[in-house]
This record gives structure tokens, C-alpha cells and sequence, in this order.
């Protein structure tokens, strides 16, 4: 397999690096994904939301 | 990078690739034109639009254009082995497995055109969509391999993001929005069979019916005049249909002139001498279009600002 990277590490050492990098990575994209439907949330919405209510 | 060195002799691993090889699979060369485009033709449209939507339109815009990148390089995985250009792209050596390729493409293409319909409109997301379609099935799947006229048809899926731009503000297609799409469409022949002539050999490898292939190097001299004339035709459109003003007009001659100028020496050249005009007029060909594009904005901000 393509892992040949560092010699100091092992293959198994690097694949495990590249996963957890991978990981970070799809988690930030996710996080993004929740910003954006939040931010549109509250672009779509407006401050109508607040004013509207009878508080 | 010792990395890749021999990498072709293994076998991708999955989830072991590295996220550059990742992001390289979104082709970010190309994904930097289409989102200069989209964000001129999201300018430029009449009306308004909310910057944080603006913003999530031109990416999706961006990651669409990556998804269909990516199925590209999914369905091309076996030429790509054989051309030096791409002989390095992560599926042929051996970085990323083709499944990895194509699910990344889908889930891109498929988050990308719902996230737009949502944020903006279903106009703008259909043209995504038929973008994304167009480029994977139409152009790569079916005529990248079977006609010359590849890239003549095919051309239109990286025209249109301007047109999604423009969509995504004013939710239609108007005579403007498709003078944007006719620019880069008429420009990608001549763009592409530069680089053809001057690649011509790999492109011959791989078995793909690039003009200079199939025609001759003469035939597609002309056909590059040929498109080059219509080309700097329709950059003059703007200024007649009031999209723009005297200081485009002024871009697009000037600019315009150079473009043709080039194609006339590219169409008089040989041999050596003609590879190295073939590679002026691909590098040259890039900076026109951004000029072009940057021109038309500039000129409607300074409109605008009053300026002009």
C-alpha cells in the first residue's frame, strides 16, 4: 500500500495518522455544514421572528 | 515527495489517502476559475442578494464544480494513467481508490445543488445540476471520447457558472446572463486546442480524438482563428446591449486584438517554433478571459460610483 511517507513511522503509524487527519478534516466540514444551515436559518427567517412575538 | 515515488505499483487503501489528495480530486485549479465566474455573473445580475447567501451560492457553486471534478477523474482514471499531464492526478498513482472518487463526487454534486435550491433558488440549482450532469455524463462519459468536437460542446459546463450566478440572484435566464455563458463557451476551443497542439502526443496515447489528432495540426490552426474571431465578436456584445461601458469596450478591443494577433502567428507557425506560440496562446488565452471578466465588473463599479 501507498504509505511510505516518514520512515520513521510504521506503515500501520501512518495510516492511522492519515485517518485521524481525515477525520479532523470531515469534522470540520460538518461543522461547517452547521453554520451554513444556521446562518441561513437566520438570513431566511429575518428579525421577524423576534418582532412578531408577543412577548 | 517520497510518498509517491513508485506509487503506481500499489494499491489505494481505504481512508488512507492524505485530504490534499482529497482536495486534489476537486480539481482547485479549475474550481478558482469557475468561482471567479460565478461570483462576476452574481455581481453583475440586477437586484440584490443577501452577502451570506451570496457567499453559501458561490459555494456551492465551488463545490459542484469539484463533485463533477471528481467524477471526471472517477470515469478517467484509465486514460489519466497515460498522459504525463495527469499521470500524477491521486487515482493513477495510486493515492485514492476509484470507489473513494466517485462517492466524494456524488455527495459534493448532491449536497452542493440542494444547499443552493434552499439558500437561493431552484432555477440556480437546476442549472447546477444540469452543469454537474453535462460535465460528467455528457462531456466525459460520451464525447471526450467519441468526437473531436469534445471540447466544443463539452465547454458549455464551465460556462455556465456565471449563468448560475446570475440565477442565483435574479432566479431567470436573460440575454445577459447568456452573453456571459457565450463568452466562455466560445473561448474554450481555442483555449484547449492550443494546449492540444502542444500535447498532442499524449492526447494521442490516450486515444482521445483531439483535433490536432484527428484533423491536423493546419485544420485546427484555423478552426483557432475561427473561434477566436467570434470570440472577440461576442466580448463586444456587452457594449452594445448596455451592459457595460466605454471602459470594457476599451478592455475587450485592446485585449481582443492581442487574442487574435497571437491565434494569426499561432496559424503561420511550424514545427518547433509553433509548440512554443501553442503555449503563448494557452497561458495568453487564461489572463484574457480573467482580464475580460475583471473588466466588466470594474466597469459597473465604476459606473456605479460614477466614475465613468
Amino acid at each position: 500500500m501507498a504509505l511510505m511517507a516518514d520512515p520513521a513511522r510504521t506503515p500501520e503509524e501512518e495510516l492511522a495518522r492519515r485517518r485521524r487527519r481525515n477525520s479532523i478534516a470531515l469534522g470540520l466540514v460538518l461543522g461547517a455544514l452547521v453554520l451554513i444551515f444556521y446562518a441561513l436559518t437566520i438570513v431566511k427567517v429575518g428579525p421577524g421572528v423576534i418582532t412578531q412575538r408577543d412577548l | 515527495m517520497a510518498f509517491v515515488d513508485h506509487s503506481k505499483d500499489y494499491v489505494a487503501v481505504a481512508g488512507g489517502a492524505r485530504v490534499e489528495d482529497y482536495l486534489a480530486l476537486l480539481k482547485p485549479r479549475v474550481m478558482s476559475l469557475v468561482v471567479f465566474t460565478a461570483i462576476i455573473g452574481l455581481l453583475l445580475a440586477p437586484g440584490g442578494i443577501n452577502p451570506v447567501v451570496g457567499l453559501i451560492a458561490i459555494l456551492c457553486i465551488a463545490i459542484g464544480a469539484g463533485g463533477s471534478g471528481a467524477l471526471n477523474m472517477w470515469y478517467d482514471a484509465d486514460i489519466d494513467r497515460i498522459m504525463s499531464r495527469t499521470a500524477n492526478r491521486p487515482i493513477p498513482a495510486g493515492r485514492v481508490s476509484r470507489e473513494e472518487a466517485l462517492t466524494l463526487g456524488l455527495v459534493c454534486s448532491g449536497f452542493s445543488v440542494m444547499i443552493l435550491g434552499l439558500a437561493t433558488n431552484w432555477v440556480a440549482a437546476a442549472l447546477l445540476a444540469f452543469t454537474i450532469f453535462f460535465y460528467a455524463v455528457i462531456y466525459t462519459m460520451w464525447l471526450k471520447r467519441s468526437t473531436p468536437q469534445n471540447i466544443v460542446i463539452g465547454g458549455a459546463a464551465g460556462a455556465f457558472p456565471p449563468m448560475i450566478g446570475w440565477a442565483a440572484v435574479t432566479g431567470d435566464i436573460t440575454l445577459p446572463s447568456i452573453v456571459l455563458f457565450l463568452i466562455i463557451f466560445l473561448w474554450t476551443p481555442p483555449h484547449f486546442w492550443a494546449l492540444a497542439l502542444y500535447k498532442q502526443g499524449d492526447y494521442g496515447a490516450a486515444g482521445i480524438p483531439m483535433l490536432p489528432n484527428v484533423a491536423g495540426e493546419q485544420a485546427t490552426k484555423v478552426q483557432i482563428v475561427v473561434y477566436t474571431i467570434i470570440l472577440v465578436a461576442t466580448t463586444l456584445v456587452p457594449s452594445f446591449i448596455g451592459m457595460s461601458g466605454a471602459l470594457y469596450t476599451a478592455v475587450a478591443v485592446v485585449t481582443g486584438a492581442a487574442f487574435l494577433y497571437l491565434s494569426l502567428r499561432l496559424y503561420r507557425a511550424t514545427d518547433t517554433a509553433m509548440k512554443k506560440v501553442a503555449r503563448s496562446v494557452f497561458t495568453f488565452s487564461l489572463s484574457y478571459l480573467f482580464v475580460i471578466f475583471l473588466a466588466l465588473i470594474t466597469d459597473r463599479v465604476a459606473q456605479a460610483a460614477g466614475w465613468l
